[in-house]
């Protein structure tokens, strides 16, 4: 069918193996974020991806490489303010924020040649995704999938009531320090498929969509996947053949998800 | 010998160099069941929460069962109920099974209890509150008693050879209330150690062994029968309430089995 013809193509194959990975990985994690109020945290930390990437950019080195360091120190900063600073969550992303876009800006300015590279990490193509990116994200992703799934009950016990999972003996810095170090790392791996602009929208509308149906915590985190890994495929597919830039295709599409989970919700409570 | 589940030698803490606790020393054994009582800002949850090693003391020492609390491993020995349940996020996507299965997460990372004990000790746990029903619903569905309830059944589910709670019952309606109570004496009759910070000392008279009345220093700690007879508590409460305290402790505590 001429539907499916995209997937004769190996770029396509990639694009959705890689995609799908990183989609579950942004969705899960997500659930966890929105849930503690820090959903802007993706969108903090792709700023900083963005002073990364410009970094490397000007030096010459591969971004990711770059950005992947950088953004968990970021992450980690983040962290810092909260905890020791008392700055309040928001306002420590903002700062962070601020900083990752204020150098990206300068090292940009100061640059030659390199722009146009730049405006591809920001809005992103998961079509032109190499071999070696598919590897390294599915790497990525299983390693930090298994985190998730080894922590799952700390996760969930520290986003739900802080307190009492301090009374059972979770160290709370601990998985704290881990959580955000992984929001960095999956901030780095999305930014290639969506783009530095549109990375929070991967971490945060999957979630928020799954909470529309009122479900247990298990069954939003596998409903946040699905709807994540379905908006990527579909994403690609659509982007493919009216020949649109596929990272905005996925997040419209999420969009589109959210605005029916919250027909569902609605018709729910009228009826 | 008891053996001593919560110590303390001259405990102070400050907060922002304002002292909220000052030169506090006693003792909890095995099996007591405290009642920690004082007015609005005394200290009370300052002092669960330097019990539980969320705050280091300024001065003195502060031991659970026998060790510093911030060195503690041994946290399946502890249930806990914290003050604040009412900040809790009413559209988090949890359901009841789900929280009070958090109850046995110490339990999970030790390893010691089987997807099978688990089980039959939510299920035990649901039971005991009178919530087995609700046990698939979503915990933001349910009314804030209901909610309260699931909650406690979080902080007893794992049989904690202590049991801390921190204004428990304030969500309650009276029969819950009373029912609550009976299942902690139950389990207080097994050894579970309890101490439960109110501000509703006539009717947990009825039921606690000691009271612990605290203003930011220690007022009074004994028992219920010593406090009866303070002067100290006559001057805080006045001849007539400590007398309408003491009767309602006078009266017969209600059966129950479960």
């Amino acid at each position: 069918m001429e539907i499916f013809e995209p997937l004769n193509h190996a770029f396509i194959q990639r694009a959705i193996i890689a995609g799908s990975f990183i989609a579950i990985l942004c969705s899960t994690l997500g659930v966890f974020l929105v849930l503690r109020r820090l959903s802007l945290i993706g969108d903090g930390l792709s700023h900083v991806a963005f002073g990364a990437v410009s970094f490397g950019l000007l030096l010459k080195v591969y971004p990711f490489y770059v950005a992947l360091p950088i953004v968990m120190l970021g992450a980690l900063g983040i962290l810092k303010l909260i905890d020791r600073a008392r700055v309040y969550g928001d306002a420590a992303i903002g700062i962070v924020s601020s900083m990752g876009i204020a150098t990206g800006v300068i090292v940009a300015s100061k640059s030659r040649g390199f722009n146009v590279d730049l405006f591809n990490f920001l809005f992103g193509n998961i079509l032109s995704i190499s071999k070696t990116e598919v590897f390294t994200s599915l790497l990525f992703s299983a390693i930090l999938i298994g985190f998730i799934v080894f922590f799952y009950n700390e996760l969930l016990s520290i986003t739900f009531d802080e307190e009492t999972a301090r009374a059972s003996g979770i160290k709370i810095a601990r998985i704290n320090a881990i959580l955000f170090i992984m929001t960095g790392l999956t901030v780095v791996l999305a930014m290639r498929m969506v783009g530095i602009m549109l990375v929070s929208a991967l971490l945060i509308i999957p979630s928020v969509t799954s909470l529309q149906f009122g479900l247990g915590f298990k069954w939003t985190l596998i409903l946040s996947s699905f709807t994540g890994v379905l908006s990527v495929v579909a994403g690609i597919f659509i982007s493919f053949h009216a020949d649109l830039p596929s990272g905005a295709t996925i997040v419209l599409l999420n969009f589109f998800f959210f605005a029916g989970g919250y027909a569902y919700k609605i018709l729910k409570i009228k009826s | 010998m008891r053996v001593d589940v919560v110590s303390s030698e001259n405990l102070s803490f400050q907060y922002n160099h304002s002292e909220v606790l000052s030169d506090i020393t006693f003792r909890i054994s095995e099996g007591d069941y405290v009642a920690i009582a004082g007015p609005n800002g005394s200290g009370k949850t300052t002092l669960i929460k330097v019990v539980l090693g969320f705050y280091r003391p300024s001065k003195g020492g502060i031991f659970l069962f026998g060790e510093r609390p911030h060195l503690f491993k041994d946290w399946q020995k502890i249930g806990y109920l914290p003050q604040k349940s009412s900040t809790l996020n009413p559209h988090f996507p949890v359901t009841v099974w789900e929280v009070v299965s958090m109850g046995l997460l110490s339990r999970k990372k030790g390893g010691d209890i089987s997807r099978a004990d688990e089980n039959e000790a939510i299920e035990k746990a649901l039971e005991y509150m009178d919530i087995k029903d609700l046990k698939k619903r979503l915990l933001g569905e349910l009314s804030g008693g209901q909610q309260q309830r699931v909650l406690i059944a979080r902080a007893i589910v794992g049989e904690p050879e202590l049991l801390i709670l921190d204004e428990p019952t304030t969500a309650l309606d009276p029969d819950t209330r009373d029912r609550f109570f009976n299942v902690l004496s139950e389990m207080n009759s097994k050894k579970t150690t309890v101490i439960i910070v109110t501000h509703d000392v006539g009717t947990i008279g009825k039921y606690a062994s000691k009271l612990f009345y605290l203003d930011k220093k220690m007022v009074f700690y004994g028992s219920f029968e010593a406090f009866c007879v303070s002067r100290e508590m006559a001057d805080y409460f006045g001849e007539y309430s400590q007398h309408v305290i003491c009767h309602r402790h006078d009266t017969a505590k209600p059966s129950f089995t479960l």
